[in-house]
């Protein structure tokens, strides 16, 4: 087991993006990456946050620095893009003496600096090793194409978020394809697919998606692998709006690049919760892995 | 002595911060200052006549001035106090414009400041003494690195001229990239119709020997009298009797490499001629991909040359050539577009250079002039150009402009609707920059008459969907977002400086940019000499330049390189060196740290002492800093000297 | 069409704010239209970001501030990754949309209600309960079907929950936004 890292799972990973949060747990357990929740963490403001005001959204995103510093720690791990990029941030603008002293007044802790967050795949790759990875497949995805979506703020701009290349990023590729999966090449990998807009303008995602969902298809994947809970939702969940919206009829499943990982590693079902996609990925998934046999 | 103090007031440069009367006023008083006096521009011809008639009148034995920069008048006063019988030595500059005046507006302080500044010059120059140059011979022969067209031009110039002339080039041709154009601006010239006899004349001329395949080793010496080591590189062929029939060509088997001549557009043997007209048309073998050198079973070439050239135990030769001058002239290379992942170049085949793209029109390229796509060899119908790949490019640290390319792309898209009639050429550029003769004419032709569509706005992403290229970019004018199905896409990649340059620079001992490009010893003035007596460069090693440009360069180093050989002995600067042989214990520290190699170990009496090479000094003064015993100094500028100097300072 | 007369039309502190604010020099922009060219949002806007860029250095700060464009932008990132001058142009079009609250402009209204309804749930809960989320949202621009069609895919599933989970620092949090409220308002 490794040293224990700190865990912080992002709002939505109590509720829509509930199999993205179960699926990370057990596949990290699994590998062993040891997870310790942020206690009592709050939300990190997201983009409403951002938008609003830089001083809320860093004192917001703060708050749960300085909890990760209560816990003796000075490294975050988050599966959700949008609280990697604000927590991040945060801690880079906190760095400057005059806006730390402006955040810090709306805290009821002041943030003590030097903690920072990384994603989920990072620490996969650099702390755990795809070589390790490689050894834990019990189950190799054998003849399940996928086209690996990392979606638009994981990886940009680089010289905040640091990890991977921004234009082409591998990671997930490299990941699933040590799963065994033929990773097919993606086109749109750092295109935005919609983001927030969904409730207030739900044609934006409509149009963002469909793009993405027609890159996919004309790749060849079998499925989209995703890890971000928005993604996530715009390419399945929506992808009936998507489909009415531009007359099409896309039946493509996008589950969480973890789930996969679940399946590779034998992960039971429950934790891996296939069943709470909108597209089912299982008739893809068994009809590619038998196959391949 | 009689010391004369000048302070120039540089019109209101100097006057308008600095009270330049208090200053001649108060120098005055500094010992043996005879006479003191201000003046309205020093340097102008009254001005050294006021100097020159101050010298006669007053006796004076040595002068002072007070003015700009000594870079920027230095050998003017020295030449007028010498015009009025003083040794040119016997003078000094206190730098009150650059120093003093430009800096800040403070005139109390400037005043003071001023003061200390000829205070502490007057201490140098009662300890000057009477300097006078050596005289030494030249060699007129002069080395030309780099076979391209400026190289070529100025190899020629200098011949004509009457020089002997050695041009080394790296690759096995000369021509250099204007070998691999196809057609040239604005003439839409054949670029080897035109360059092809220039080509011919180098490897005729009785006056020039021609080093091709072949690389600087390393340079020794000083201008006049260099020797610079030259590493003929195994070409694997005795080039004495290779006819380039190119028998050996069409029988290696070893066929996929990568064709550098075409910009590894296609493959090649290894075994390999570049291209038809290449001068020398010889014959070498690529030992990292040949079959008998990497496998040790083939001999194939070896069986099928007519006139058994082929040698396997061929080996590198160095060759020393003595020479008086060098030209540097070794080009430019292409910024590596694979540094912008979100064009895809190294991933998507049909996503090529501007200079690729030139082999493909050209009817001596991979495609015998037919432009086909690499990825499948159909012909393009719509054919993108990006423009500023890699140039005015902050976030690329490449920020400069790289001059040509909004011509060369002009005439890519006009050769494009030359060989494919139907094709629709599409050009993204930000701003179209053609200033020659001729240029903006045919930039609005490929417009106007060759229906380019020319986009103003970048590119943010190409990517595939199907067998097309989406090139999504900006159309800033009309406003708004633009997205192109193109077949080919085109990058105009920057110029950069030729790889290997900052190492060649070294070895010259001139200096580059930040971005390894040669420089020129005053950017507006001087743009073919160095700050390295001897050493000229010419084209693009200098800055990204046009083929006119890279040519006049040419004839410019050339004639800088005759005046310099119009003489038959050349002075060297007396500001150098000297060793004391009393106090120098001969433990060769200044030997060891002596940049430039300038220092010699001699025998003297059965001991072991340093001397200096007079012609090499350079006079940068590090071995007075390193000898134990202080017996090295430089003159014009000796410890006495320096201390002097601060001690005016500190006792002011 | 807007005429600009530079010489007395352009709102010069306006320029400065943005750029104190954004910690970005806009005059570093030679409106290449790279921004514009990868901005998957393009087609929504009514100002192309690149112009919204031309036009704060113009100093138009009604024509920005008044745009559609600024409410739209998702914060991708595609613009700042990509500018040729190293420009966060990302960060740039989060300040004009402070400014333009400030100002009291939303020129796309449901994103703004959408953005405050999350706030007013992470104010309550300390974590975003995105039931109450909807639910506000409804109410305030009465589009009562948003969504609907997406609720038999979640709801049997578990995926939304009915109550909020509250946090036991949700007092931090909601201080958080007191104090923040009382700053902007002195």
């Amino acid at each position: 087991m490794s040293e224990a890292i700190a865990y912080y799972p992002g709002c939505s990973g109590l509720g829509t993006s509930k199999e993205y949060d179960a699926s990370t747990r057990a596949v990290c357990a699994k590998v062993g990456l040891s997870l310790v929740d942020v206690p009592d963490w709050s939300c990190c403001g997201s983009t409403p946050a951002h938008t609003t005001d830089h001083t809320l959204s860093a004192a917001l995103s703060a708050r749960n620095l300085q909890l990760v510093a209560d816990m003796g720690m000075k490294l975050a791990v988050t599966p959700c893009p949008s609280c990697l990029t604000n927590l991040r941030t945060a801690n880079h603008r906190m760095e400057k003496a005059a806006f730390a002293e402006k955040a810090n007044r709306l805290l009821d802790e002041p943030y003590s600096g030097g903690v920072n967050a990384q994603s989920v795949l990072q620490a996969l790759v650099e702390t755990v090793g795809l070589d390790a990875l490689k050894a834990a497949v019990r189950t190799p995805l054998a003849g399940l194409k996928v086209a690996c979506y990392y979606g638009c703020i994981m990886n940009r701009p680089p010289e905040l978020m640091a990890f991977d290349d921004c234009e082409n990023p591998m990671a997930m590729d490299n990941v699933l394809a040590a799963m065994g999966a033929e990773i097919v090449p993606f086109p749109l990998k750092v295109e935005c697919c919609g983001a927030s807009y969904g409730i207030p303008r739900g044609d934006i995602v409509a149009r963002l998606a469909g793009k993405l969902l027609e890159a996919a298809t004309l790749a060849g994947a079998d499925m989209v692998a995703v890890a971000c809970p928005l993604c996530q939702m715009n390419l399945d969940l929506r992808q009936g709006q998507v489909n009415r919206a531009l007359g099409a009829s896309y039946r493509i499943p996008v589950p969480y690049f973890t789930q996969l990982m679940g399946v590779a590693l034998n992960i039971a079902d429950a934790d891996i919760g296939f069943d709470k996609l909108n597209v089912d990925p299982r008739p893809v998934l068994s009809k590619a892995l038998t196959g391949a046999q | 002595m009689r010391i004369g103090v000048f302070v120039c007031h540089c019109g209101s440069n100097i006057e308008g911060t600095v009270d330049t009367a208090v200053v001649a006023r108060t120098s005055l008083d500094f010992p043996e200052v005879v006479y003191a006096t201000d003046t309205m521009y020093a340097c102008s011809e009254p001005g050294q006549d006021g100097i020159i008639q101050a010298i006669k009148e007053k006796h004076l034995t040595g002068v002072v001035v007070a003015s700009c920069t000594p870079r920027m008048h230095e050998p003017t006063f020295r030449r007028a106090v010498e015009r009025a019988g003083l040794n040119r030595f016997m003078f000094e500059m206190a730098n009150i414009r650059e120093h003093v005046s430009w800096i800040g507006k403070d005139r109390e302080a400037n005043t003071n400041k001023s003061v200390d500044l000829v205070r502490i010059a007057v201490e140098k120059l009662r300890r000057d003494a009477p300097l006078s140059p050596s005289k030494f011979s030249i060699n007129k022969r002069v080395m030309i690195i780099g076979g391209g067209v400026a190289g070529i031009q100025a190899a020629l110039d200098c011949a004509d001229g009457g020089l002997e002339v050695v041009l080394v080039e790296r690759e096995s041709t000369i021509g250099g990239k204007m070998a691999k154009l196809d057609k040239t601006f604005p003439t839409v010239d054949c670029s080897s119709c035109i360059l092809g006899p220039k080509m011919v004349d180098v490897a005729q001329h009785d006056k020039i020997t021609l080093h091709a395949y072949s690389e600087v080793d390393s340079i020794g010496g000083y201008v006049g009298n260099f020797q610079v080591k030259v590493k003929k590189r195994a070409t694997y062929v005795d080039w004495t009797l290779c006819t380039g029939c190119g028998a050996c060509m069409e029988k290696c088997p070893s066929k996929k490499n990568p064709d550098k001549f075409n910009e590894k557009i296609g493959p090649t043997t290894s075994i390999n001629i570049p291209f038809p007209q290449a001068i020398p048309k010889k014959a070498v073998i690529d030992p990292t991909t040949c079959r008998q050198f990497v496998k040790g079973k083939c001999g194939v070439c070896a069986k099928v040359c007519p006139t058994g050239a082929i040698r396997y135990d061929m080996a590198d030769e160095i060759v020393t050539e003595d020479v008086g001058a060098i030209v540097a002239a070794t080009g430019y290379d292409l910024f590596d577009i694979r540094k912008i992942p979100e064009y895809g170049a190294g991933r998507y085949p049909d996503v090529i250079t501007s200079l690729a793209y030139e082999r493909l029109l050209s009817a001596s390229g991979p495609t015998g002039g037919h432009v086909k796509r690499p990825s499948d060899g159909k012909e393009p119908k719509n054919v993108v150009f990006i423009q500023c790949v890699g140039s005015r490019d902050k976030s690329l640290d490449r920020p400069y402009c790289s001059g040509f390319c909004c011509m060369y792309t002009a005439k890519q898209a006009i050769l494009t609707k030359d060989h494919i009639p139907d094709s629709q050429s599409y050009v993204f550029y930000m701003d179209i920059r053609s200033p020659g003769k001729m240029y903006d004419e045919f930039t609005r032709r490929a417009m106007e008459e060759y229906g380019a569509r020319y986009i103003r706005g970048r590119v943010a992403m190409v990517y595939p969907k199907g067998d097309k290229m989406i090139v999504r970019g900006a159309d800033t004018l009309a406003g708004t977002q633009v997205e192109v199905e193109a077949d080919l896409v085109v990058l105009a990649a920057g110029a950069e400086a030729a790889v290997g340059a900052p190492q060649l620079a070294e070895k010259l001992r001139i200096s580059y940019d930040r971005y390894g490009f040669f420089m020129e010893s005053h950017p507006k003035l001087k743009p073919v000499e160095t700050n390295t007596a001897g050493v000229y460069l010419a084209g693009s090693c200098q800055g990204p330049k046009d083929i006119p440009q890279s040519v006049g360069q040419g004839s410019a180093a050339a004639a800088k390189v005759l005046a310099l050989f119009s003489k038959d002995q050349l002075e060297s600067d007396p500001q150098i060196s000297r060793v004391d042989i009393k106090r120098c214990v001969g433990c060769g520290k200044c030997i060891m740290t002596c940049p430039f190699q300038a220092i010699k170990e001699v025998e003297f009496r059965g001991q072991k002492k340093a001397e200096v090479i007079e012609t090499v000094c350079q006079g940068c003064g590090i071995c007075t800093s390193t000898c134990p015993q202080g017996a090295i100094q430089l003159s014009h500028f000796t410890d006495n000297q320096i201390l002097a100097e601060v001690n005016a300072l500190c006792q002011s | 069409m807007n005429i600009i007369n530079f010489t007395r039309d352009c709102d010069e502190d306006f320029v400065h704010r943005v750029e104190e604010e954004s910690g970005q020099n806009v005059s570093l922009c030679y409106q290449c239209g790279n921004c514009t060219a990868g901005c998957p949002y393009t087609f929504a806007y009514d100002i192309p970001v690149s112009q919204i860029m031309r036009l704060v250095q113009a100093g138009q700060k009604k024509t920005v501030l008044s745009s559609k464009s600024i409410w739209l932008c998702a914060t991708c990132e595609s613009c700042t990754t990509r500018c040729p001058n190293n420009i966060d142009v990302a960060c740039i079009m989060d300040v004009l949309r402070h400014m333009a609250r400030r100002e009291g402009l939303a020129a796309v209204p449901q994103v703004k209600t959408f953005w405050d309804a999350f706030l007013n749930s992470v104010r309550a809960h300390g974590r975003v309960f995105e039931l109450g989320l909807t639910v506000e949202y409804v109410a305030k621009t009465g589009r009562f079907w948003t969504d609907m069609d997406l609720a038999p895919k979640i709801f049997p599933k578990g995926k939304l929950a009915l109550k909020a989970h509250d946090i036991q620092g949700k007092e931090h949090v909601a201080r958080i936004f007191e104090r923040f409220e009382r700053e902007s308002n002195s």
